[in-house]
C-alpha cells in the first residue's frame, strides 16, 4: 500500500466578485467543482479541514463538516491566517501516511469583497472607545493598518540592505504580467515600475500597487494517497515536504523585521522533500505585498539576506524568469478573499498538470508554495511535484 | 517620570481590558512611567507583560524604564477608513526600540512625518486615557 500523499481534485469557486454567493456557497462551489475534478465518491472522504476565518459567516471546521456532512475520522481547524492551508498540507500529508483518513478536504470561502468591501487593509482593527483583550491592546491605541504592518518590513529591509521601491515595484510588474493571462483576474491592465512607485502611497514605503487586490473567493483541495489515486481523473500530485514555523503573531512582537519563519520552515520543507532551491522550477508566494515575496524570497534560501531586490530587479521571478512567481496572476492582480494560500496549493497543481495553458511554466516538475499568516507572522511551506519521490 | 497629558476631550481611541497581570503597566503609565518586565531568575527583560518569562518560564518582575528610545522600523499610515485615526491622517506607527532592550509600537508625535527616519532617538510621554490607563506616545528626544 502506496501511502505517500498526494494532491488529486482542487476547484476554485467564481472569483473575483461574485454577489451571488455568501461566504459558505464559496466553500460548497469550490467543493463541488474539486470531486468533479477528481471522480472521488463524497462518501470516501473521511478527513476534513477548515481554518474558517471567514468574517462575519460561521464556518469553522466542525460547523463547515456538519453543513457539507462529512463523517470525518480526522479534523483540523488549523487556523494560521493565509498560510492556514499549507499548514494544513503539512498535517494532512502525516495523517494520510499514518492512516488517520485516507481522502481529506480543505476548503475555504470567502464573500469579503461583496459584503464588507475594501475594509480589510485599511479599515483597522478595532472599533473606536472599544476595550480591547489581548496582546493586541499594545498595539490597538495607535492607528496602525495591515498595510502599515508590512509597511515598517519594507522600511526596516530598506534600511538595512538598500532595497529600493523599484525593485519591490518589479515583483508587481511581473505578477500583472501573469494576470493578463488569467481572463478571471480582477487586475488585467500592463502595469510598470513607474505605474507602481506614482500610485497613491498607502503607508510608506508601500504603494497601492505594492498591495494586494480584495475580492471574493473559495477554493478546495482533495488529497488521498498515491494508490488510491491511481484510478482517478487526474495525475496526482505529491506533497514532497511541508513545514511549517512561527515567530510571533502580533506584529508588534516580531523579533525580525526583515525576515520571517521562513527561515526555519524553508529549510525543513527542503530536508523531508531531499531537494533544495535549484530544483525547484516555479512559485507560489503569498503576495499580500510585494515586501512579502522578497522577505519569503530570501527567508526560505533562495537568495541570501539582503539579495533580493537586485535580484528581482534582474527580472528572475517574471516569465521565462529562473523562479517564475504566482502564474495565476496572485493576490496582486488575480484574488485575495482574505486568506489567499489554498490558492497557492490550486495553481502550483495546475502547473504540475502541465494544464496551466497560456501561463505553463515549460517542464515544471517542482513548485514551491509558501503561505504567509498574520503579519509575516506563521509561515507555511508545501513543496509539490509532478513525479513520484 | 514622563510628562502626563490628557486628551482634548474624550479619549476616541480603543481602550485596554485591563486585567491581573498587565492592570500594573496601564496604571503606572497615567503616573508618567513606563514599566516593562524582567525575568527574576534568568534577566530576560520582554515586552509586553505576560504571567511568565518568554526565555525560561520563570516568574517576571517589574522594571521601570527611562522612556528612552529609537525607531527601529516605522511606517506613515497615509490611508485609514476608521475614525478616530482618520481624522489625524498622515501619523506615524513606529517600532520604538527602549534603552532596555524590548521593543514596542507607538506614534512619533510632535514632528512632521516626513522627517521621522530610523535610528531617531525618541522620549516617552503618556496621554491619561482612563483613570487607571495611560498610553505611551513618542517624541523625538529633546
Amino acid at each position: 500500500m502506496d501511502r505517500t500523499p498526494v494532491i488529486v481534485g482542487t476547484g476554485l469557486s467564481d472569483y473575483p466578485k461574485a454577489p451571488h454567493l455568501d461566504g459558505v456557497q464559496h466553500h460548497v462551489q469550490a467543493f463541488q467543482r474539486a470531486l468533479a475534478d477528481c471522480g472521488i465518491d463524497k462518501a470516501e472522504i473521511d478527513g476534513y479541514v477548515s481554518a474558517g476565518g471567514g468574517g462575519i459567516m460561521v464556518d469553522d471546521a466542525v460547523t463547515m463538516a456538519e453543513y457539507l456532512r462529512i463523517d470525518h475520522r480526522y479534523v483540523d481547524g488549523t487556523m494560521t491566517g493565509g498560510s492556514s492551508f499549507e499548514f494544513h498540507v503539512q498535517h494532512l500529508a502525516a495523517a494520510i501516511r499514518e492512516g488517520l483518513c485516507d481522502v481529506a478536504l480543505i476548503t475555504y470561502g470567502s464573500d469579503q469583497l461583496s459584503r464588507m468591501g475594501r475594509r480589510l487593509g485599511t479599515g483597522g482593527f478595532q472599533r473606536p472607545g472599544s476595550r480591547v483583550a489581548g496582546p493586541i491592546q499594545y498595539e490597538a491605541a495607535y492607528g496602525n493598518s495591515l498595510v502599515g504592518a508590512y509597511a515598517m518590513h519594507a522600511a526596516r529591509h530598506s534600511h538595512e540592505y538598500g532595497t529600493t521601491p523599484e525593485q519591490l515595484a518589479e515583483i508587481a510588474v511581473g505578477v500583472r504580467d501573469y494576470a493578463m493571462l488569467n481572463t478571471h483576474a480582477i487586475y488585467r491592465d500592463p502595469i510598470t515600475v513607474d505605474d507602481v512607485v506614482n500610485s497613491r502611497m498607502i503607508a510608506d514605503p508601500l504603494h497601492k500597487l505594492d498591495c494586494c487586490a480584495i475580492t471574493d473567493g473559495g477554493g478546495a483541495v482533495i488529497m488521498t494517497t498515491a494508490d488510491r489515486a491511481k484510478d482517478l481523473r487526474q495525475p496526482p500530485v505529491y506533497v514532497l515536504g511541508a513545514a511549517g514555523g512561527e515567530t510571533h503573531w502580533n506584529v508588534s512582537q516580531s523579533p525580525d523585521f526583515t525576515s520571517c519563519a521562513g527561515a526555519t520552515a524553508g529549510p525543513a520543507a527542503f530536508g523531508r522533500a531531499g531537494l533544495g532551491p535549484d530544483d525547484v522550477d516555479m512559485l507560489m508566494f503569498y503576495d499580500s505585498f510585494t515586501i512579502t515575496c522578497l522577505i519569503l524570497l530570501e527567508s526560505i534560501g533562495f537568495v541570501g539576506k539582503g539579495e533580493g531586490g537586485p535580484f528581482v530587479a534582474e527580472g528572475n521571478l517574471k516569465r521565462g524568469g529562473k523562479w517564475p512567481l504566482n502564474t495565476d496572476g496572485g493576490g496582486l492582480s488575480s484574488n485575495h478573499p482574505g486568506m489567499r494560500g489554498i490558492f497557492l496549493l490550486i495553481e502550483a497543481a495546475r502547473q504540475l498538470r502541465g494544464q496551466a495553458g497560456e501561463a505553463q511554466v515549460p517542464d515544471c516538475q517542482v513548485a514551491l508554495c509558501a503561505g504567509s499568516g498574520g503579519w509575516l507572522s506563521c509561515i507555511g511551506v508545501a513543496i509539490l511535484g509532478a513525479e513520484h519521490p | 517620570m514622563g510628562e502626563v497629558v490628557t486628551p482634548d476631550g474624550e479619549w476616541q481611541r480603543p481602550l485596554p481590558a485591563t486585567d491581573e497581570v498587565n492592570a500594573a503597566y496601564w496604571s503606572a503609565a497615567a503616573e508618567g512611567r513606563l514599566l516593562i518586565q524582567e525575568c527574576a531568575e534568568c534577566g530576560q527583560r520582554q515586552f509586553y507583560p505576560r504571567a511568565l518569562c518568554t526565555h525560561c518560564g520563570g516568574e517576571p518582575r517589574w522594571l521601570e524604564c527611562t522612556g528612552r528610545g529609537t525607531v527601529h522600523t516605522f511606517t506613515v499610515v497615509r490611508q485609514m477608513g476608521m475614525r478616530p485615526f482618520r481624522d489625524d491622517l498622515p501619523y506615524v506607527v513606529a517600532m520604538v526600540e527602549l534603552e532596555e532592550g524590548p521593543m514596542m509600537m507607538g506614534n512619533v508625535t510632535g514632528c512632521d512625518p516626513d522627517s521621522v527616519r530610523i535610528g531617531l532617538p525618541v522620549e516617552a510621554y503618556f496621554v491619561r486615557a482612563a483613570e487607571d490607563v495611560g498610553v505611551p506616545m513618542w517624541r523625538p528626544a529633546a
